[in-house]
């Protein structure tokens, strides 16, 4: 889908981070253009989840410095529902589950807070009703969930294709999606996979955190970045994630001993 | 002034004792002479601002010469399958009304030989909450509903400024009758109302109770007790919203006479500015078998004070007895209080007695999850608060939300 042409989205600039005083980004990269694929690898506490709740505007994330632009504006001024208006979507690792408050009113103000951005008209109750019915179908999602409280109750599975769903509805610029794989069985990792993939447009971009080459072998990335001690210490293509599969981060250490012992 | 010359003050500017509730006066207006209005010492009222009870007795009381000028109420339109009744304060509540099918009005004698008899059951030490009803109150909604009463009833009390109100109400609910109750009680500007309402529930009888309490305008205040007095297999579950009172006071009491009964109690409190509510809860189990599930829920923001004092007695002859009390609070300012307090005195030995308490600040993680879905921050706070009211609320009957309480709640509690 990368053309000659393509726009940046998203460009990282030596980001440094922290949280509760524990510096977490030590200095991330990354370009992120129409179109493109990217996935990030790495251990657990490697900094992949904590660079998207940085990009989403977490306000228990402190930035120490560097900069992130989306489409050209600086976007680390703006409230995360600011950015979500313009078009930035965090897919939840953990997406949070809110006892009293209806998915289906949730989705709705969500839904019409994106379209005010997008210039497009509110929708009443009885339009979004027939969108959101339309949009169930890319993640085959059981409408019984729309009138529970947000994710209560919800499996893995079900809360994994809640955020796609909410993807499906709010149509951003760029998605990240923090481990949209994990507790998934296969038939549901297909199914959110092939919900990602229609979703995905040549003016769209979108980030998977993954720990696992299954999900790539569904969405083939682009772009496959590794990421150690908060920054992205590798980048390849999908061989990359196929190597990483065969051999394990082992090479991680072995790199930091090797500069290490040149030290 | 010492404050037992303030009652006698207050005493002395009420008419002499007259009407059918002379003895109730006669005895109120002792007993508050005797005792005096409450201090911090008394434990019930510990914790409450004492001066902002001064309003019950410095106000000047509800005269019907008053009413066109005083009474502004504009009622939500009523369902068709409910019946209203709107109490005026000293004048015969059922004067004008034509009581549906299945319901009556008490005789004489049936209220000479109930009224005041779950009050007394209670046994509340120093019941001020109580006398100053029984010394003020000279009117008596006194209801009898028949067991083949099978629906909707609400009694709504007109809003009535600059003044006090007391109102007594008595309900007796015959054996195997169903009834869904709601009760408005709206305070205006400068106001202070005291209800004394008492249920006694026959066997196999369900009730469903809604009770919305709601201050409107500056320095309203309410002191309500509810006696209930439940026979064996009775259900009975209460909902009950106290919001926008400067001060308000519910005390909720129920007698389960011979256990085998079933009690569900839902509050929620929600105070701002420098409001204090405080809800005093009792249920004593007098049989065995009997069963609680209670649920109390408070929002405090600004410099506001929620309190809950949740008791439950569980006698030797109530084995078998199967109570859960929860207390969830939520506070959202760092000058706002919340007090809560269970207490359990537990005498049976083969008892399921369990009782928590919570306190929390709205979820950061919750709120961040709207946020970055593109839902502004008050709408996010709204929507938070919203879900937070939802477990007590969803229990009103449907026809309560033209009462508009739920956007009023949000509308002025905002973190």
């Amino acid at each position: 889908m990368i053309s000659s042409t393509s726009k940046t989205i998203l460009s990282i600039k030596d980001l440094h981070a922290s949280v509760e005083d524990q510096h977490i980004l030590h200095g991330v990269n990354l370009l992120v253009n129409e179109g493109e694929i990217h996935a990030i690898m790495g251990r657990n506490g490697s900094g992949k989840s904590t660079l998207s709740k940085v990009i989403a505007g977490h306000p228990s994330y402190k930035i120490l410095s560097g900069s992130i632009h989306f489409k050209g504006t600086n976007i680390l001024e703006l409230a995360p529902e600011e950015r979500a208006r313009i078009g930035i979507f965090l897919g939840f690792q953990y997406p949070v589950e809110i006892p009293g408050v209806s998915n289906l009113e949730f989705l709705r103000v969500a839904t019409n807070s994106r379209r005010k951005e997008l210039l497009k008209s509110e929708l009443d109750t009885f339009e979004f009703e027939d969108l959101v019915k339309e949009r169930l179908k890319i993640v085959e999602m059981d409408p019984a969930f729309l009138e529970r409280s947000v994710n209560e109750g919800f499996s893995g599975g079900e809360k994994k294709r809640n955020e796609i769903l909410q993807m499906a509805l709010l149509e951003p610029t760029i998605s990240i999606l923090d481990e949209t794989d994990s507790g998934l069985d296969i038939d549901a990792l297909r199914i959110v996979a092939s919900g990602i993939n229609k979703l995905s447009k040549p003016s769209s971009a979108t980030i998977l955190i993954t720990h696992y080459q299954r999900l790539l072998n569904e969405i083939t990335p682009d772009f496959v970045h590794i990421m150690a001690d908060g920054k992205i210490i590798k980048t390849g293509d999908k061989d990359l994630a196929i190597d990483l599969e065969k051999t394990g981060y082992d090479f991680i250490d072995k790199n930091s001993k090797d500069r290490e012992m040149a030290k | 002034m010492k404050s037992s010359a303030i009652c006698r003050e207050w005493i002395n500017s009420l008419p002499p004792p007259q009407g059918y509730l002379k003895k109730e006066q006669t005895i109120g207006r002792e007993l508050l002479l005797k005792k005096g209005m409450p201090s911090n010492k008394d434990e019930a009222w510990r914790l409450c601002n004492l001066n902002k009870l001064n309003s019950f007795l410095s106000l000047p009381e509800f005269n019907k010469r008053d009413l066109s000028s005083k009474i502004k109420s504009i009622f939500p339109e009523k369902d068709n399958d409910r019946e209203r009744i709107i109490i005026n304060p000293h004048e015969n509540p059922i004067k004008d009304i034509n009581l549906p099918n299945g319901i009556d009005k008490l005789s004489d004698m049936e209220i000479k030989e109930n009224l005041g008899e779950i009050v007394k059951l209670t046994n509340i030490k120093n019941d001020v909450s109580v006398c100053l009803n029984q010394a003020a109150s000279s009117e008596l909604l006194a209801l009898k509903i028949k067991s083949n009463f099978h629906e909707s009833l609400e009694i709504v009390l007109p809003s009535i400024a600059e003044n006090s109100v007391f109102t007594r109400i008595f309900l007796l609910i015959e054996e195997g009758a169903k009834l869904d109750l709601l009760q408005v009680f709206i305070g205006k500007n400068n106001s202070a109302q005291n209800h004394l309402i008492e249920i006694k529930l026959e066997s196999n009888v369900e009730l469903t109770h809604g009770l919305i309490s709601m201050g409107e305008g500056h320095q309203s205040s309410s002191i309500c007790t509810l006696a209930v007095e439940q026979s064996e297999k009775s259900k009975y579950s209460l909902h009950s919203i106290h919001h926008g009172w400067n001060y308000a006071r519910f005390e909720p009491r129920i007698i389960q006479s011979k256990g085998e009964a079933s009690t569900i109690m839902k509050g929620l409190q929600v105070t701002k500015s420098k409001e204090q509510i405080a809800t005093h809860s009792l249920i004593r189990f007098e049989g065995p078998n009997g069963k609680l599930d209670q649920l109390q829920k408070a929002v405090a923001s600004e410099y506001s004070h929620c309190i809950f004092n949740g008791s439950i007695a569980v006698p030797q002859n109530a084995q078998k007895t199967e109570a859960a009390q929860l207390s969830r609070n939520l506070l959202l300012s760092k000058r706002a209080r919340i007090d809560t307090k269970p207490e359990l005195e537990i005498i049976a030995d083969d008892v399921s007695c369990t009782h928590g308490a919570t306190v929390s600040q709205l979820q950061e993680e919750e709120l961040f999850y709207l946020l970055s879905r593109g839902i502004d921050n008050d709408h996010a706070n709204s929507l938070l608060l919203q879900g937070y009211y939802e477990e007590v609320v969803s229990n009103f009957p449907t026809s309560a939300n033209k009462w508009n309480f739920i956007e009023k709640l949000i509308r002025e509690i905002k973190k």
